[in-house]
Formats: C-alpha cells, sequence, structure tokens
C-alpha cells in the first residue's frame, strides 16, 4: 500500500525522533562523565579552572600526557575517604533494609485493598514525595532537635530529665533517608504485588498451606524482584545523598556524596572531587546494571495515573 | 478474597502517620504566633506576611519557577521522543547504550550529576568561549537532562501499555503516519505527557544539589535561599512556605486525578 518514498520518509522521521534525545544525551550525560574521569587524573592547580590539563607541551616541544594517580592512591590509603564510603554503603544499606520492612506490610495491604480504593492508596504514599523535600527534610529537624517536639513531649511527661540527643546522630540519618526514600520502595513492590494471581494463595490455602507458609513460599518469591527494585532504588541514590546527612547527621556522618561536597565547595579541589565522583560510579555500576535488567524485563513500576 | 488481616491495616495506618505526621506538624506550626517549637502561643498569619515581605525567598522562587517550566517543557519533548525510541523502535545500533543512558540519571546520585555536568561547561567555556557565564541557562540544561529520563520512562509505559492495532488499523485505513501521530496516538499519551510535566516540573523545583552545582554568582534558586537559612536554624518562616507549596500542591494533584478520570473516560467511549 505504501510507496518507497513513504518508506524512506518513515526511515527519515525514526532517525530524527532518536537522534535528537541520542545527541542531548552524549552531550550532557555521557561526555561529562568522561570529563569527571579525565580531571580526576589531573593534578590541582590555583587558577580557574583549578587543575592543570593532563596533556601539555613539554620544554623540549613534545606533546606529553601527564597523568596523575595521587587522587586515587589517597582515596585508597586515607582512612578517612575509606570510612566515608564503606559507611555511605552501610547506611544505604541498611536503610534500604528499613525501607522493605516498613514498605512490604504498606504495598502488601494496598495490593489486598478493595479495586476502587487502590488509586487513592497509592496516591497517599507518592503525595508527600511532590511536596519540597528539603522542607521535610526540615520537619524532622523540628521533631528531633534538643528543643524539638519530642523531647518537649517526653519532657512534659516527665518520662526524661533533659533533652535527648536525637537530631546530628546516625539514627536521624536513617530516618530522614527512609522518610524521603520510602515512597520508592512502596511503589515497585505494590506494582509487582498487585499482579499477583490470587488464585495461588487460594490453591496454596486448599492445600492445607498455612497463612504464613503461603507467603514465605509463594507470595514472597514472586515479589522479589519488586523488592530488589524498590531496594535499589533505595540504595542508589541514598549512597550519594548529601542533604541528609548535612542537616540531619553529626560531623560524623561523613557520607560519600557530602564528602565529594565538601571536596568541591569548600576545599575547591576539584581533581579529588572527581576522584570520588569516579570511585562512586564504580561502587555504584553493578547496582546500576542491575537495576537496569530488572526495569527492562518488568518496569520500574513508576507509572503515571494508575 | 479479603481475610481478616487487622495487622495489615495497622502496619497501613502507621505507615501513613509516619509519613503524614511531619507534614501535619509543619503546617500547624506555621500558624503559630511563637517562634518555639514547643510552644503555642495563639494562632496567627503572621509568618506568611514575613514569608510575603522576605524579597530574597520570593524572588528567588520566581526565578526557581521559570527554570522549572522551561526545563518541564524541554524534558518532555525529548523525553517522549525518548520514550518514543525506547517502546516502539525494536532493536536498533546503539540500543543498550541508548536505554542505559536513559535510565540512568533516574538514580544516579546528584552530586556526581551535578559535578559532571559543572565540569562540562567548564570545558566547553574553556573550549568554545560558551557558556560564558553560568546561571539559569546551565541550570535548566542540567535540569532538562536529569528530567528528561522521568519523562521517558513515564511515556514508554503509556506506550507499552495501549493497544498499538489502533494506529495500524488507521495505518492500512491510509493514515499518513503523522495525521495517525496527531489524531490517535498523541491523545492516548496526553496524560502520560501532563504526568510527566508536572513529575519534571517539581523535580525541577525542588533540586538543590544539581542547581549549586551548575549555577554562576547570579542565579540563586528557592532551594539553595531554603537551604541557606536551614542551616542558620529553622524559621517559622519556612513552615509558611512549607504549607503554601503542600497546599499548592494538593490542589494541583486534585485537579489531575479529575482531569485524568475525564481523559480516561473519554477514550473509553
Amino acid at each position: 500500500m505504501r510507496g518507497g518514498a513513504a518508506i524512506v520518509q518513515g526511515r527519515l522521521v525514526r532517525l530524527l525522533v532518536l537522534a535528537l534525545p541520542y545527541a542531548w544525551l552524549l552531550l550532557f550525560f555521557l561526555l561529562p562523565f568522561l570529563i569527571v574521569a579525565k580531571i580526576a587524573l589531573s593534578e590541582p592547580a590555583v587558577g580557574i579552572p583549578p587543575y592543570a590539563p593532563i596533556l601539555r607541551w613539554s620544554e623540549e616541544r613534545v606533546l606529553t600526557l601527564v597523568l596523575n594517580l595521587g587522587n586515587f592512591a589517597a582515596l585508597a590509603e586515607d582512612r578517612f575517604y575509606l570510612d566515608a564510603y564503606l559507611r555511605s554503603i552501610r547506611i544505604a544499606g541498611v536503610s534500604a533494609l528499613l525501607c522493605m520492612l516498613i514498605g512490604y506490610p504498606m504495598a502488601y495491604a494496598i495490593a489486598r485493598a478493595p479495586e476502587h480504593r487502590r488509586n487513592l492508596l497509592v496516591m497517599l504514599v507518592v503525595l508527600p514525595f511532590w511536596t519540597s523535600f528539603l522542607l521535610r527534610v526540615m520537619a524532622w529537624i523540628g521533631l528531633l532537635g534538643d528543643q524539638g517536639v519530642i523531647n518537649g513531649l517526653l519532657l512534659w511527661l516527665g518520662l526524661i530529665g533533659e533533652p535527648l540527643r536525637l537530631l546530628y546522630t546516625d539514627a536521624a540519618v536513617y530516618l530522614g533517608i527512609v522518610y524521603c526514600y520510602l515512597p520508592f520502595m512502596v511503589l515497585p513492590l505494590y506494582a509487582t504485588l498487585v499482579k499477583l494471581d490470587p488464585a495461588l494463595i487460594e490453591a496454596a490455602a486448599d492445600l492445607g498451606a498455612r497463612p504464613w507458609r503461603a507467603f514465605l513460599t509463594i507470595t514472597l518469591p514472586l515479589s522479589l524482584p519488586g523488592l530488589a527494585a524498590g531496594g535499589m532504588l533505595v540504595f542508589i541514590p541514598a549512597i550519594g545523598e548529601f542533604v541528609i546527612p548535612e542537616l540531619l547527621g553529626g560531623p560524623a556522618a561523613q557520607l560519600a556524596g557530602r564528602v565529594l561536597w565538601v571536596e568541591f565547595f569548600q576545599n575547591r579541589d576539584w581533581p579529588m572531587a572527581s576522584a570520588l565522583a569516579v570511585a562512586l560510579v564504580l561502587v555504584l555500576v553493578v547496582p546500576i546494571a542491575a537495576l537496569q535488567r530488572l526495569s527492562a524485563t518488568r518496569g520500574l513500576g513508576l507509572r503515571a495515573g494508575r | 478474597m479479603r481475610r481478616g488481616l487487622p495487622w495489615l491495616g495497622l502496619a497501613l495506618g502507621a505507615g501513613y502517620a509516619f509519613l503524614y505526621l511531619p507534614i501535619a506538624l509543619l503546617v500547624l506550626l506555621s500558624f503559630n504566633d511563637s517562634r518555639m517549637v514547643t510552644r503555642w502561643s495563639g494562632f496567627s498569619f503572621r509568618w506568611y506576611v514575613a514569608l510575603w515581605h522576605n524579597e530574597a525567598l520570593i524572588e528567588a522562587a520566581l526565578l526557581s519557577l521559570r527554570i522549572a517550566a522551561t526545563s518541564a517543557t524541554g524534558a518532555v519533548v525529548l523525553g517522549t521522543l525518548a520514550g518514543f525510541a525506547l517502546a516502539r523502535f525494536g532493536a536498533f545500533r546503539g540500543q543498550t547504550l541508548f536505554s542505559a543512558m536513559v535510565t540512568a540519571p533516574l538514580v544516579m546520585p546528584e552530586v556526581i550529576t551535578g559535578l559532571s555536568l559543572l565540569l562540562l561547561f567548564v570545558a566547553l567555556a574553556g573550549l568554545t568561549g560558551w557558556p560564558g557565564e553560568r546561571g539559569v541557562t546551565t541550570i535548566t540544561l542540567a535540569h532538562i537532562t536529569f528530567a528528561t529520563a522521568y519523562v521517558a520512562v513515564v511515556v514508554q509505559s503509556r506506550l507499552v501499555d495501549f493497544d498499538d492495532s489502533l494506529e495500524e488499523a488507521a495505518m492500512d485505513l491510509g493514515a499518513r503516519p503523522w495525521t495517525v501521530f496527531r489524531t490517535i496516538t498523541l491523545p492516548l499519551i496526553a496524560p502520560a505527557l501532563a504526568a510527566g510535566w508536572l513529575l519534571a516540573f517539581t523535580l525541577s523545583l525542588d533540586d538543590l544539589v544539581i542547581a549549586s552545582f551548575t549555577s554562576g554568582p547570579g542565579a540563586t534558586t528557592l532551594p539553595m535561599v531554603v537551604f541557606s537559612s536551614l542551616r542558620l536554624g529553622l524559621t517559622p518562616e519556612l513552615f509558611a512556605l512549607a504549607t503554601v507549596i503542600i497546599a499548592v500542591v494538593t490542589v494541583a494533584l486534585v485537579l489531575a486525578l479529575r482531569l485524568g478520570r475525564v481523559a480516561s473516560s473519554l477514550s473509553r467511549v
């Protein structure tokens, strides 16, 4: 039916549709990473921008490549950076587990709610995400501070004699991360749980399985992809989190994102900040690749509307 | 199917309480006459008045709204194209790289995105002289880049969801591709485009980290102002700001839900 001209036109349109976002992402997403990697290998210098080029003309007029591995050596040797990265992995991992513990019952309850209520219940999980992140973190400063609501309440009840130290602790960081990232756990979990065929559970019950056994042998294994996606959606961004440890954590809450921020904005050491970014990407390559595999086969459950 | 599992309802209720009590606290405290978080000294609008007269904050808010509107629009254009390519083009050369680049910004820590884009702008300025000064333009470009990923995912899942036999039928009846797109595909994905725009707008409005990296001396966005005043301590003015944002978001979401229902009921006819 369609002529050759239409086919050529169709191919052209296809090419244009693809080329624009492709070129944009190459320029603004991939290329910047290569530049980060390059600057991580250069030496810091006084000037604007504050780093030395890695390709320069030596005195004998030979173009030489000067690579500085000192930043990476410092990363490996200096306990400060290593500790910060290990702490980030621990805090992000524990936060992801806490999100699972809180989010799983929520997602399960929503998936088993009557159908006409589900949209509203999901909406209620997402709604806080649409309001300001910074201002929600601020609410926890008001709750946890020495003169905050929780201490005020406990003092008034006479349960404590002097304010407890709640703010500027690791516990406050965990709380902040779980609070802000919980929707990212509930959504993909809900998406897998709602697709689960109830007949499977009924069959198990008919065959005499107790509810817990049916849950452990059927529901839980079938919801593992959602659990994994949710875990990654919490773990990956939490590792680079800056705002929460900065505002809720004490000086000891040095997480990867915060260390990078300080290196860049306060020490103005661009090459070191870049080396930290490269190390962070290396830590995250495996989880990000795993998440992409999951989302390619199942979708992330971050759907609009329904 | 629903068996009596009271603890499930309880867990859900506790989860919602965890999510909403801090927000309720912000709203409540914004009407408190006292500066103290723990003392209620009467109902007052004084913090809203103070907010209204805080020129630095209002100016930053207007700048943020402008950046958010521009970058959301840009992200919808790019994200729709990317979503289309992912949902409809089958396998093509460079597809793995493309889909990785589309979805990676969803989870990429903001400090990395911010730092890498800043270094790109510095390198470009060194090579071409552009951008001469970082500010609104560079923040907008950065926001378009990370918001595109969200729009692409939303549009892609919508395209995968709906039945493409409608488009095929139109083609078989002799409609040209552009006509098919305009009269069938576009109306079907319109709710996803609206949702994507709102998502991109919110993400841009809310972003502190990427904007801080890519901004210059002249451009201070709302989150930057909020963050620097938060570092000095809590002020009830910020509670008032939070309440205004919560009110706007709630109204917008209720409207979007209504419109969404209208749209889906129309498409079912």
